[in-house]
């Protein structure tokens, strides 16, 4: 059978080897019912590591149904044998380009998309990830960035990277379903493998506030919380799985290094405790709930859970992002309906959400205790004012006004050529966006200050760009802007 | 083919119904969403009173339940109303709306969209115009991920 499989297309392969092998006769009718591998040889040239990065994410494909059917599609074929193959081969291919429509990365992106950083004066260290396997370390000497250190060590794109400040340690996790603890040894950093017991990707990872252990999520529906056994010298992870009923997209911890946010795509966002007995003693009650055990889910939104604020708040999108305040009192998030919420924790949570008329954002982070800045889709951060007396948030401006550009005459023939172009013949020739970043901001961190008093954050986009804010003078160069 | 049987019929399952991990939404019936009264929006329209039979016809969304009558009947009875408006009423009443009626109203106009009648679309394009004005690309997102359609 060697000169079959050199040369013949996969179909043609496959088709042959279903005439010539008669081993699928004996299959149960039942059998195609079930979620099997079949044994074929063929089989392995659908999933081979080489095809694809990973065996699949389960992240839904459509705003309106997580888990599409994809059976339909390929009914009509005569490879009825390889129903269950082709099902998961084109879940295998449809997630794969939602992965970088809903991650935001585009496959062409050669840039940061994620990335870490550290700060040690006089100088910067950064870590990120440039779409690819690697993770790449760079060092800001005056004001050039040099890289200094390569992390080659997954076998799938690095999604997610946090840079522990006090024990210097940089957690990895990939769509390989591993993470990976790097510490400096020397000059080098050398990587220790977490099994994190998924099978789909993991999506994005967090260390706790004591860096005592770490919270991965993954497209397995669960988060699982890893920390550092000393007899075994060995990461070990618990997981959270009930009730999550879909990707887990973010993650922010509260301060106390027990509780977790987490925004996954069943369009909740919940916090969940991550109580570990083997390394911290038990937690105070905050006002988020007083009996923490493992797993427990303390807050909920969406209908089913609290829901008071104003607009439907019924279930709108998956939501991207989410963060907690500086005190760990207040949570925000942002969904992929626009919208962004804030909860308070007590006894009688309130949610306030601002239908926002600008494209879904993607991350949000407090700056201070009443003030937010998100951004997404639309390319420039904005900030969000919360007042905690009315319960409501509004909306506090666009963070990125571009400097007017001298009006020059436009010529009838532009003119006419914007109209045909874009319907509108308006004065600009603004070919492209006015905004810093040219594509949807994906990661808004603090550099400095803290949540509580921040004073520069920077944002990192898909334009594999990455631009810092200084907040004082953000709020001397647009006037209407007030940081309470 | 299943060898025993030597039948296809198999091929007719859905097999995703049988997955265990099969995300269902919670959903509960909220008893009233019966749609807009039509008689009560009939008297309206013949008296000429456009704003409240606009009003009416927004309450009361039909988005809780799965019956594909009463929603058929709902937007029946708003495109109704969307095409009996004058073009310069518009914008004051889409100004009169609240955030929610605006999403609600995209709804409707981008549901009407889809089975466009004689000069439906060319009076649903001005609503969408001035809603799009108001509500922006949000409400126009919120309409894409709604998952209680109306």
């Amino acid at each position: 059978m060697f000169y079959f499989n050199s040369f013949l297309s996969v179909e043609a392969k496959s088709f042959l080897l279903l005439s010539f092998c008669r081993s699928f006769y004996f299959l149960p009718p039942r059998f195609f019912l079930q979620k099997q591998v079949l044994p074929l040889p063929s089989a392995r040239l659908f999933f081979s590591e080489v095809c694809f990065p990973s065996p699949g994410l389960t992240l839904p494909s459509l705003p309106a149904r997580p888990h599409p059917s994809l059976c339909s599609s390929f009914c009509g074929s005569n490879f009825f044998y390889l129903l269950l193959v082709y099902r998961s081969v084109c879940s295998l291919s449809v997630t794969l380009s939602v992965t970088f429509a809903s991650t935001g990365q585009s496959p062409r992106a050669v840039l940061s998309t994620h990335l870490s950083f550290r700060i040690i004066p006089p100088s910067q260290e950064i870590a990120l990830c440039p779409n690819n396997h690697d993770v790449h370390i760079y060092k800001k000497d005056g004001t050039k960035w040099t890289k200094i250190h390569e992390l080659k060590e997954h076998n799938g794109q690095v999604t997610g990277i946090d840079w522990a400040p006090e024990s210097n340690r940089i957690v990895t996790c990939g769509t390989d379903r591993n993470a990976y603890v790097w510490s400096l040894k020397g000059e080098v950093w050398k990587p220790t493998l977490v099994i994190l017991r998924i099978n789909r990707a993991a999506r994005c990872v967090s260390w706790s506030p004591k860096e005592n252990k770490f919270a991965v999520g993954s497209g397995s529906r669960l988060i699982s919380i890893c920390y550092f056994e000393q007899e075994n010298d060995w990461w070990v992870c618990k997981h959270i799985k009930k009730p999550i009923r879909s990707t887990v997209l973010s993650l922010d911890w509260h301060p106390n290094n027990v509780l977790l946010a987490a925004g996954s795509c069943d369009f909740k966002c919940r916090v969940f405790s991550a109580y570990i007995k083997e390394v911290e003693e038990k937690p105070g009650p905050t006002v988020w709930g007083s009996k923490m055990p493992f797993g427990e889910v303390l807050f909920e939104s969406g209908p089913s859970g609290v829901s008071g604020g104003a607009g439907d708040g019924a279930g709108g999108g998956w939501v991207h992002g989410v963060c907690f305040s500086h005190s760990g009192n207040r949570l925000a998030w942002t969904s992929h309906d626009s919208t962004v919420a804030i909860a308070e924790g007590g006894k009688t949570s309130t949610i306030s959400s601002l239908s926002s008329e600008t494209l879904p954002l993607l991350c949000v982070s407090f700056i201070t205790e009443n003030s937010l800045v998100a951004a997404g889709h639309d390319c420039y951060p904005v900030l969000f004012v919360y007042d905690g007396t009315k319960g409501s948030v509004t909306f506090g401006g666009k963070l990125d006004v571009p400097k007017q550009t001298s009006q020059r005459g436009i010529s009838a023939r532009e003119r006419f050529q914007n109209l045909d172009r874009r319907a509108t013949s308006s004065e600009t020739t603004e070919q492209g966006l006015e905004s810093l970043h040219k594509n949807s901001i994906s990661q808004i961190s603090v550099l400095e200050g803290g949540k509580s008093k921040c004073s520069t954050f920077c944002t990192t986009g898909m334009d594999g760009g990455m631009v810092t804010w200084d907040v004082k003078s953000l709020e001397s160069a647009l006037k209407d802007l007030k940081i309470v | 083919m299943a060898k025993n049987t030597l039948s296809s019929r198999f091929r007719k399952l859905d097999i995703d119904e049988f997955d265990e991990n099969k995300f269902v939404d919670d959903h509960d019936e909220a008893v009233d969403n019966q749609g807009p009264d039509g008689a009560e929006i009939d008297n309206l329209i013949r008296q000429g009173d456009m704003m409240t039979a606009f009003h009416i016809a927004l309450r009361n969304p039909p988005v809780n339940t799965k019956n594909p009558a009463i929603k058929e009947r709902a937007l029946a009875i708003v495109l109704r109303v969307l095409t009996s408006f004058k073009s310069s009423d518009i914008e004051p009443a889409v100004k009169s709306l609240d955030r929610s009626g605006v999403d609600l109203l995209m709804k409707y106009i981008y549901r009407g969209f889809k089975k466009p009648s004689d000069n439906s679309s060319a009076i649903l394009l001005q609503w969408h115009e001035k809603a799009f004005a108001v509500g922006g690309l949000g409400s126009i997102v919120r309409v894409l991920t709604a998952r209680k359609t109306v």
